[in-house]
């Protein structure tokens, strides 16, 4: 078992003037589960792909554990990568299919059945090692492809957007097991998907990356909670933060009729690029309905509400003046100009209702309107 | 149960509305299913028959089921030997309002033989190598174009008759990806991941006593690796010599030409004293005899195919006397009067047992046997109904192997297919 470390990696494609990955720098613990996400395109397959030797590392290095990797061929870089073939073998039995690399590497017939019987116990397949994977379920049977990774004893897992041939039930099912397998056998891992929720479920932390440049690398609570950048705002969570910029005027965010209190720290990180304006931004489940009146309360319209069972949210329109003169000021996931607001479902307004809501203290995020980055608070 | 279907398609086939896409792939009507012999898969697949011609279906995720096709079709447009997509069919519905996963449609591919087939009766030795041969040169072109694989194997690969050998056609590109330029990472793993496949597909023919137990996995998958690094040097490796020694500008590309490739573009530097050449093909593509074969003749076939149709061509203009004379009307002679009335004496019930162009070719090894055996020039007529008597009755339909009853296949499982066919030994 091992870390895995990226020193300044960038990979340049031939023919291309902007790197897919950027003088990437991370470094992931032993044993550790690392996600890496973000939009298409954003350099985190090529992010895996390098460390997996499958691209060229053009400049800056990649080590696992104190080995140098740069130039190593693929197989011989001791990481497996899952699920990447696990069509099984219909004459062979379960023990075969899981251990028929052993075999073709020349390990000892001993040391295979062993190490099969030790990863058929972690993935309750015991019972039906002898059998043919006709016998088993569909569950069972990708549990068997990762048997043949897990006998191999990598130093790291590699997995690429694994789930993303499964259909929506087994993919939540698979990813539970895949979270508490790679616990129990605690092998570094890496985890590559475009599925924020993935990412917050799974990883023990999160590397988000845009452009090919690294966001921030946090756990999932702090990449919930203090988000650095505008991006990683509006990339994590679900429903998506709500954002908009606005005026900032005595020391007071404007938003509508409402105003907010700029910390001083935050007032003083403001430059004049800024233009006395900040970017806030403020989650569905960071409100709360208030009345006209109340000094941080705006109006929003409701549009649709969406009932959950255990939530609803509102989806509605930002309205006042501000709001009026320019319908892009704030936006959320459902659009220009709209705000999703978690309410009670025990406490529903009626479609078209004019309602007042309010952020709960200490619960906005704040960026410059310049550069996206987040704000002293 | 109103269905809310979509179907991408270059050429929709109306016909496509009428199959029951409301029901899982793996319980369609045994009346609609081709019994086709199938390589192991993850997938449910089955071939199906449609106006007249027979299409594989696979379920499989929507997002991966719209990108393999359009790889599908930039391999096509590559011409890169390949199956055809048809479509992606999404918005299934059952009949309870369930969504079903969406289908990807590729053409089936006429003549091809999957392994599992040609491995289920008696097999020469040499027949497997002959396989491992066509999936080296398969995976050298693929790896050509900027294509990796990601997971090559046996299964994932259809092989037709090309004269004494076989062409292998890439039929699963699900893991695939198309970049500029491989590197050198791409190429050895996909080559490493090639030999483990192969040798696991072997093990389970072992497993399941399909194979000759003489016959060593482990060695069969080092030769595919070691098949592949030849060619590849061969194609792309970069020579050092002499100005002296010009020729071998031109033997390089005569060797290339040999192994069936076209250099489409040669780099050639001198060093600062201009004493010392050195060369590299820059852009190979293969395909040099068929090509060549369709230019004179228009006939489209596969390259070890036309290679031995130009052969022919070439003893006929010299059996004529017209070796001097302008190729192209030399062979529109040789295709009036000797290709095309043996092709038209084969009665018409037997045409599809084999590919035109593999029949001609068996015909031609068939006037070699005759003729030794007589010690004469046998002429091509009698040669043809010894052909048709002897040989060509005996044969199993290859067209579309058939085998398994339908009613069987519905109800076994994906993965435990039998092909079961009973194929000559080949």
């Amino acid at each position: 078992m091992a870390t895995v470390t990226y020193d300044h990696a960038t990979r340049l494609y031939p023919g291309t003037e902007r790197p897919a990955v950027d003088q990437l720098n991370l470094h992931i613990e032993d044993g550790e589960f690392l996600v890496l996400v973000g939009p298409s395109g954003c350099g985190k397959s090529t992010s895996l792909r390098m460390l997996a030797g499958l691209e060229d590392v053009n400049d800056g290095r990649i080590f696992i554990g104190d080995r140098d990797v740069t130039d190593v061929q693929p197989k011989d870089r001791d990481i497996a990568m899952v699920f990447q073939n696990y069509a099984l073998y219909p004459h062979m039995t379960v023990a075969d299919n899981m251990g028929f690399a052993l075999k073709i590497s020349g390990t000892p017939k001993a040391e295979i059945r062993q190490r099969v019987e030790e990863a058929a116990k972690i993935l309750d397949l015991t019972p039906y090692l002898d059998r043919k994977p006709k016998a088993l379920s569909g569950g069972q049977r990708q549990r068997v492809a990762m048997g043949r990774a897990i006998v191999r004893q990598p130093q790291v897992f590699l997995m690429d957007e694994p789930l993303s041939n499964l259909d929506a039930k087994l993919r939540v099912q698979t990813r539970t097991q895949i979270a508490s397998l790679q616990r129990r056998l605690g092998v570094t891992t890496v985890y590559v998907t475009h599925d924020q929720t993935e990412a917050l479920t799974m990883g023990d932390r999160i590397a988000v990356l845009k452009d090919g440049l690294l966001q921030q690398v946090g756990t999932p609570r702090e990449m919930y909670d203090t988000p650095a950048n505008v991006f990683v705002a509006g990339f994590i969570g679900s429903p998506a933060m709500n954002i908009g910029t606005f005026d900032v005027k005595d020391g007071q965010i404007e938003i509508g009729p409402a105003s907010l209190p700029l910390a001083r720290e935050t007032a003083a990180a403001l430059t004049e690029a800024d233009n006395n304006k900040v970017t806030l931004g403020f989650r569905p489940e960071s409100l709360e309905l208030s009345s006209e009146g109340a000094p941080n309360a705006f109006p929003v319209e409701v549009n649709i509400v969406e009932e959950l069972g255990s939530d609803a949210f509102i989806y509605g329109t930002l309205r006042g003046p501000a709001a009026q003169a320019d319908p892009s000021l704030i936006h959320s996931e459902a659009g220009d100009n709209e705000i999703i607001v978690r309410v009670n479902p025990k406490n529903v307004p009626m479609k078209g209702e004019r309602v007042y809501v309010g952020i709960r203290p200490g619960q906005e995020h704040l960026f410059s309107a310049a550069s996206g980055e987040r704000l002293p608070s | 149960m109103a269905q809310n279907l979509q179907i991408t398609a270059s050429a929709p086939d109306p016909a496509l509305l009428d199959l029951p896409w409301d029901v899982p792939l793996e319980e369609w009507p045994a009346d609609r299913i081709a019994a086709l012999p199938r390589g192991i898969s993850r997938h449910v697949v089955r071939f199906v028959r449609l106006s007249g011609r027979v299409i594989a279906i696979k379920e499989i995720g929507e997002t991966v089921a719209y990108r393999e096709y359009a790889l599908l079709r930039q391999l096509k447009r590559l011409d890169v030997p390949s199956v055809e997509p048809v479509g992606v069919v999404t918005g299934r519905l059952d009949p309870d309002g369930e969504r079903l996963e969406a289908c990807l449609v590729t053409e089936h591919l006429q003549y091809s033989l999957p392994y599992r087939a040609l491995f289920s009766q008696a097999l020469r030795p040499d027949t497997l190598t002959r396989l491992i041969d066509a999936l080296a040169v398969l995976l050298v072109r693929l790896h050509l174009v900027g294509f990796y694989w990601g997971d090559v194997s046996l299964s994932n690969t259809l092989f037709r008759r090309d004269a004494d050998s076989f062409a292998a056609y890439l039929v699963d590109a699900e893991t695939g990806d198309l970049h500029r330029q491989l590197t050198e990472g791409q190429r050895t793993y996909d080559v490493d991941l090639a030999r483990t496949n192969i040798i696991g597909e072997l093990m389970d023919l072992a497993a399941g006593e399909l194979l000759d137990p003489e016959i060593d996995e482990v060695e069969i998958g080092n030769v595919l690796r070691e098949r592949y690094d030849e060619l590849w040097a061969a194609l792309t490796v970069e020579e050092t010599f002499d100005t002296a020694d010009r020729w071998r500008v031109a033997a390089r590309i005569e060797s290339l030409n040999d192994l069936g490739f076209d250099v489409d573009e040669l780099a050639m530097t001198t060093d600062i004293g201009g004493t010392t050449v050195h060369i590299q093909p820059k852009v190979v593509d293969a395909g040099h005899h068929s090509r060549r074969l369709m230019r004179l003749t228009g006939l489209d076939v596969q390259e070890n195919q036309a290679r031995r149709l130009l052969n022919d061509l070439d003893s006929y203009a010299a059996a004529s006397d017209r070796q001097n004379d302008v190729e192209s009307f030399v062979a529109h002679d040789w295709l009036n009067e000797v290709f095309e009335p043996a092709v038209r004496a084969i009665p018409r019930d037997l045409r599809g047992k084999l590919e035109t162009a593999q029949l001609f070719h068996e015909m031609l090894d068939h006037r070699w046997f005759l003729s030794e055996q007589q010690r004469r020039d046998v002429p091509m007529p009698e040669i043809v109904s010894s052909y048709i008597d002897n040989v060509l009755r005996h044969r199993r339909d290859e067209q579309a192997l058939l085998g398994i009853p339908a009613e069987d296949l519905a109800s076994q499982d994906v993965e435990d297919v039998e092909p079961g066919v009973d194929l000559p030994p080949v």
